[in-house]
């Protein structure tokens, strides 16, 4: 038996180190509930990504609904110009253009909170750094040479790396903002978390409901599973 | 007495089809032990899942498409698009990890009462035909929505039939349909995940509950109930199937559906366990994911797999993985079926067993790293151990003898009031009333420490003693 515990501890401990190796992510703060973050993702998502990117699963019409945004403001504030309610959110680049200019077709976003998950998401986006080596120019710490430009540097700034010894003597990479861009570091913060919000809920639109829904059906079984229980019990009174 | 039309109609049916007499065979008269515990719930869930599969898979393949350009945006269009689409989705997805999770509890029970044993070995083949179609159509479905894990996944394990010698090639190519997993693959294993293993499935199904109710069920004590009967030719230890197992399955079916609709509603990725993160990327023959993990119900065989260094010897690992199921009913030479009246060293074993297949399940989901790889090894030897080494000690151990009649079950509700009783102490409530008829009646019951320790030591020693 003790041979068997030590056994465990050892095996947990081997896989606890062979996972730290990865770089920790930021938290983003998801808040489906909150329509104004979500309207504002929405915007941002047209005016940053959907210049490259699609998230062809979902239309202008949806969006509208579960944000609560009123039809005409959508098509007028947030959509591109002669963009359909029932559309939904292509790109305007094409596929061929795509390849010659990234190598790489951009993928579409639709999925890509599920695929990544939303705290990846918040960190790449603010994880971009200057480094002259790369062919873009830019580099990203969660994403080691990224095929993407930095969408978002006019806002956030010039973000370098600094190689920095922590206690332990293990060299870790710190990003530290050079040339301040047009947003504040608490701004630019509130910026991506409003564009991973939205991400979060393209990647599901039907999550809220999902929740609201949960709790009734689980009510609903708990009643049924008392209803069967005093039945069982009635029935088998006699059987000892 | 005039007869209503209705009875007239019932008579019509009932004297050229023996409703009557099916009913009673295998519901009304089918006599089972009275002392059926937890273990004996995952049987009917089982059944319950099996007809949630099939029909929400019959409304999804309403707007599925198999075909490699649209499946994946059409299962999308299902999640967004189609009323209710989410939740049937849903409903399939976390069905499909129910079903692993309700089916090996349910073969955990056999291993536990000796289920499989003479002359249950019937039974068994069939439970393991059924769980081999199971893993057949859990893996054709898997691919459907074109996710990159569907790909990568289904391009890894048919990929195993190439280490075959000879034939190896060739077999892949002909179960692929093509040089590469591609849209033929797709179509084919769609045609064989919603019609050919599913008509596979139900007919298994029949003939493992016919099977059943031939030789009559087995129970935690392991005793045929059949050998003592009374007057009337039904066995004293049993009761009807009908009305006693239904309502009772009924509760578990209830404790079951709350946690099935709390995956449902509030966590239908299970971490990423029953959806898997990396298939929300669509299909890419051009990109492989740098870890390909299958689902976690796959993952102790697929741990098994890469634990051998050699490709070909690896399959034939995972293969025998499955085939010493098979052999149990022969490899068991115990004169007892259950761990009840086993000794020590079958408990020991089937314990050992159990760590090894979860500590496989989990390695399985990992990459193979050197460490992980030498751990897998030694549970993969842990397992094989369990079942080979099988026909030695059981032979070897100590039974306890077995009564005639089943044990008398002691529910927790007849134990709960004794057991409090023990653990707490009854204290007299001093009150702010000074008057003595109010005094006398306020009690509070406070834990007890020395009760709560004679409890721990009793069970402590219970537990010591029934591994010796």
């Amino acid at each position: 038996m003790k041979n068997l515990i030590a056994l465990l501890l050892l095996l947990s401990l081997s896989f606890g180190v062979a996972a730290s190796e990865d770089i920790e992510l930021q938290d983003a703060h998801v808040d489906l509930s909150n329509n104004a973050s979500l309207q504002r993702g929405a915007k941002h998502f047209v005016t940053y990504c959907l210049g490259c990117h699609s998230a062809k699963h979902i239309r202008y019409l949806r969006i509208a609904i579960d944000a609560d945004i009123d039809k005409k403001k959508m098509l007028q504030e947030i959509a591109p110009e002669g963009a359909n309610i029932y559309d939904q959110l292509h790109s305007a680049m094409n596929k061929h253009d795509a390849e010659k200019w990234f190598g790489t077709q951009p993928p579409d976003l639709s999925l890509i909170a599920r695929s990544r998950g939303a705290d990846w998401l918040y960190s790449y986006l603010k994880s971009y750094y200057i480094d002259p080596k790369s062919p873009r120019g830019v580099n990203n710490l969660v994403f080691k040479d990224t095929a993407m430009p930095n969408p978002l540097w006019q806002l956030q700034g010039e973000q370098y790396a600094e190689h920095q010894k922590n206690i332990w003597g293990d060299e870790y990479t710190k990003l530290a903002i050079k040339e301040p861009g047009t947003l504040s570091e608490g701004e630019f913060d509130i910026f991506v978390n409003d564009l991973v919000n939205f991400l979060v809920y393209v990647g599901e639109p039907v999550q809220l409901e999902r929740h609201r829904l949960g709790k009734y059906v689980l009510f609903f079984i708990f009643l049924f599973l008392v209803v069967a229980y005093l039945l069982k019990k009635e029935y088998w009174k006699n059987i000892h | 007495m005039k007869r209503s039309r209705i009875t007239e109609c019932n008579d019509w049916f009932l004297e050229r089809f023996p409703l009557t007499k099916l009913w009673n065979e295998h519901m009304a008269h089918y006599y089972a032990p009275k002392n059926f515990n937890f273990w004996y719930f995952f049987g009917s869930l089982a059944l319950l899942v099996l007809v949630n599969q099939i029909l929400t898979g019959i409304f999804l393949t309403m707007n599925y498409k198999p075909d490699a350009k649209l499946a994946f945006d059409s299962v999308e269009y299902i999640m967004r698009d189609v009323n209710w689409g989410w939740l049937i989705r849903y409903m399939h997805s976390t069905g499909s990890s129910a079903f692993f999770i309700v089916v090996y509890l349910h073969m955990f029970r056999g291993l536990l009462y000796g289920s499989f044993k003479h002359p249950r070995e019937l039974i068994w083949i069939f439970g393991m035909l059924l769980f081999v179609a199971l893993m057949a159509e859990a893996f054709m479905g898997y691919l459907l929505p074109w996710g990159q894990m569907s790909y990568w996944g289904a391009q890894v394990i048919i990929s195993l039939f190439s280490a075959i010698p000879v034939i190896g090639d060739d077999l892949s190519l002909w179960l692929r349909g093509d040089y590469v997993v591609s849209d033929a693959t797709l179509n084919r294993f769609f045609a064989f995940h919603v019609i050919a293993v599913p008509l596979a499935l139900v007919m298994l199904v029949f003939l493992h509950i016919v099977a059943l109710h031939e030789v009559g069920s087995n129970n935690p004590d392991g005793i045929e109930i059949k050998d003592s009967k009374d007057p009337w030719g039904h066995p004293v230890d049993g009761i009807p199937f009908h009305p006693y197992y239904t309502v009772k399955d009924l509760v578990g079916v209830g404790v079951f559906m709350l946690f099935f609709a709390t995956v449902i509603f509030y966590m239908p990725e299970m971490g990423g366990y029953f959806l898997e993160h990396a298939n929300f990327i669509p299909a890419d023959p051009m990109k492989t994911p740098e870890h390909i993990a299958p689902v976690w119900y796959f993952t102790p065989f697929y741990a098994i797999l890469r634990a051998i260094p050699d490709k070909f010897a690896g399959v034939i690992g995972m293969g025998g993985a499955i085939v010493v199921l098979f052999l149990l009913p022969w490899l068991d030479r115990s004169p007892v079926k259950s761990i009840r009246y086993r000794g020590g060293i079958y408990k020991k074993a089937l314990g050992l067993f159990v760590i090894s297949f979860l500590a496989l399940g989990y390695l399985g989901t990992q990459p193979a790293t050197p460490t992980a790889t030498i751990f897998a090894r030694l549970f993969t030897a842990v397992y094989f151990g369990f079942f080979l080494l099988m026909p030695l000690y059981t032979r070897w151990e100590k039974t306890k003898p077995v009564p005639r009649r089943l044990t008398p079950v002691h529910s927790l509700e007849e134990q709960l009031p004794a057991l409090i009783e023990e653990i707490t102490i009854l204290k007299p409530v001093s009150t702010e009333i000074g008057d003595s008829a109010f005094k006398s009646s306020f009690f509070t019951r406070s834990p007890n420490p020395e009760g709560i320790r004679n409890v721990i030591s009793r069970l402590a020693k219970k537990a010591k003693g029934s591994l010796d």
